[in-house]
């Protein structure tokens, strides 16, 4: 697991949902490249094929991946080489998309007093959100510690691989 | 205990609380076109050879078939040989498949007191027949076929009171569109709906199904009906036998929402949430001018959902700057629509009919929008582009507003016809 992460912020709004992360004239391919280039499509247009996403932090509002399971949402943001996802809150299923595939997402009900542009910085160990650019601080509510050692081993299927399969 | 509460600790052989993560055997794991390539990729990837219990694996493809180009046609063909290496025996090929969330309580895969997943997020649906039914990822599909196990957090639950029996007209959709109103699109995230009260018995499977195939759209993780007459009476005309289901008198909520069903009128919910919803009364006096209507779907494609829109349209005919789309939900729907000759009155009346498909509900094909163009649709979502360009509009309503609607050529009360 990566556990300081730091990058560009992009700015997104409330209930930003799965049929903007990735619309489903996409979905006719599962392959993480091709879904990569329509990375919140509908949100903002183009947003994918920026070549300044790399590295990048999505930071949204509330209810962030509402809407469909399409597990390509996440995977399409994390194929994109978006660093990780800062939302006041999370719709259950892309939380737990998220989490399964390992593409870091924090909770964090001050998410709004970031603007597009600054520069943000994710220290998961120590449970500490940064705005690098406005010299802001905030304290992370750390994950439960099942989620943890799914995040610790990469994603859920590490983490069966290694802890219950059989 | 919650419904949720008891199956789940059913499930897991020892009392289960709120907040606690727990590693479950699924009774059922599901996934479509769209969802299970990658589950089937990743499953092979993590070094899977035989899937752990290929009896309990689900595979529908519904969303964009009967494929629509190369590439969707490359993802069935992968579902199809998968269930063929692994001996999967419920994949529903086409003519025989439905729309997933009509198809399985139809067929008698889910019943009562099952615990299903399903890599589509309206796998919520089968709540109706008091399942522990959720929407997952891929991801988590890949795990069962591999383990056999899924993760679980027990979620707090919102109680929902029913009292009072429907006026003319209004339905469960309405019922939903309005909870949708009060709950908000995050009200119910990561929680279990429940229903209860008196006015459950004024609802019947079908329309129950409808009511739980939306809790996703208030963030739930199911919605869930307790098991009385009305759901022994559906199993037991798919020879299975269950046992009534209600919550413990001392339960704890989280929420506690009432709703009288004889308050409710027809809802529509405005672009670009299923929470926008408004009186029909008053979306009418809008005058909101639409090119499409389109009648199906995992939330209003059953038998109950064509009768209503057959009753409107009975006689009349689809405004001519109309394309109105109807969309049984499976072949036993289309069977007895055709039966009861509501098939032959959508067709006089001038509609398209089609075989089941999710089709235009994800702007996948059989009637995606074009730039500017705006739909009334008894689906359930209107984000943003999500029956097409993403500058077209959807609204959301029940059969009978959508069909009323298609006659006008504008958004109307059934009421008023």
């Amino acid at each position: 697991m990566v556990v300081k992460i730091k990058g560009k912020v992009f700015v997104f709004g409330d209930n930003v949902n799965t049929d903007e992360i990735i619309p489903a004239r996409y979905l006719n391919t599962s392959d993480p490249q091709e879904l990569a280039k329509y990375c919140m499509e509908d949100a903002r247009p183009g947003f994918g094929r920026r070549d300044d996403i790399k590295g990048s932090i999505i930071v949204a509002g509330e209810n962030f991946g509402c809407g469909s399971s399409r597990e390509h949402a996440p995977v399409a943001i994390k194929a994109a080489g978006i660093s990780c996802v800062i939302a006041k809150s999370f719709a259950r299923i892309f939380f737990r998309n998220a989490i399964n595939i390992g593409l870091p997402i924090v909770e964090l009900k001050e998410a709004d007093e970031f603007e597009e542009g600054d520069i943000a910085e994710v220290d998961l160990e120590n449970g500490v959100v940064r705005n690098l650019t406005k010299g802001k601080e905030y304290r992370i509510r750390p994950y439960p510690e099942f989620l943890m050692k799914i995040m610790e081993a990469g994603g859920w299927l590490e983490y069966c691989l290694k802890e219950v399969g059989e | 205990m919650t419904l949720a509460e008891k199956i789940l600790s059913q499930k897991a052989g020892r009392k289960v609380e709120p907040g606690e993560f727990l590693l479950l055997e699924p009774d059922i794991a599901l996934a479509n076109d769209i969802t299970a390539p990658l589950a089937i990729k990743k499953f092979k990837e993590y070094g899977g050879k035989k899937v752990k219990y290929p009896d309990r694996v689900v595979l529908v493809p519904d969303h964009f078939t009967p494929n629509k180009d190369i590439k969707s046609a490359m993802q069935v063909k992968m579902m199809r040989e998968f269930a063929r290496e692994q001996g999967i025996e419920k994949f529903f090929e086409i003519g025989r498949m439905g729309i997933e969330h009509v198809l399985l309580p139809e067929e008698g895969i889910v019943k009562s007191g099952d615990l299903v997943v399903g890599a589509d997020s309206h796998t919520c649906t089968y709540g109706a027949l008091g399942a522990f039914a959720t929407g997952v990822g891929s991801t988590d599909i890949a795990g069962f076929y591999l383990i056999g196990k899924v993760w679980f957090r027990v979620p707090e639950s919102i109680k929902v009171t029913l009292r009072g029996k429907f006026k003319d007209l209004v339905t469960a959709k309405d019922l939903v569109l309005k909870l949708i109103s009060i709950l908000g699109v995050d009200g119910a995230n990561y929680k279990a709906i429940e229903f209860s009260g008196p006015g459950v018995k004024e609802i019947s499977m079908d329309g129950r199904f409808t009511i739980s195939n939306m809790a996703i759209e208030a963030g739930g993780k199911t919605g869930l009906f307790p098991v009385d007459e009305i759901t022994i009476a559906y199993e037991r005309e798919r020879g299975i036998e269950v046992e009534e289901m209600y919550p413990d008198e001392d339960a704890k909520y989280v929420r506690e929402v009432e709703m009288d069903l004889s308050e409710l009128e027809p809802q529509v919910a405005y672009p670009f949430l299923p929470s926008n919803a408004k009186d029909v009364s008053e979306a009418e006096k809008e005058r909101i001018k639409i090119d499409q209507a389109v009648i199906g779907s995992c939330t209003n494609g059953r038998i109950e959902d064509l009768r209503l829109a057959a009753q409107i349209l009975k006689g009349r005919t689809v405004s001519p700057d109309v394309r109105c789309i109807i969309i049984p939900g499976s072949q036993k729907v289309y069977k007895q629509a055709l039966k009861e000759g509501l098939i032959d009155i959508f067709i006089d009346a001038g509609c398209a009919v089609s075989t089941p498909t999710c089709g235009p509900c994800l702007g996948g094909h059989m009637g995606v929008l074009a730039e500017g163009e705006v739909a009334i649709s008894t689906t359930n979502r209107n984000f943003v582009g999500r029956m097409g360009h993403p500058n077209s509009k959807v609204f959301l309503a029940s059969p009978a507003v959508a069909a009323a609607s298609a006659i006008k050529g504008y958004i109307a009360d059934p009421r008023k016809l």
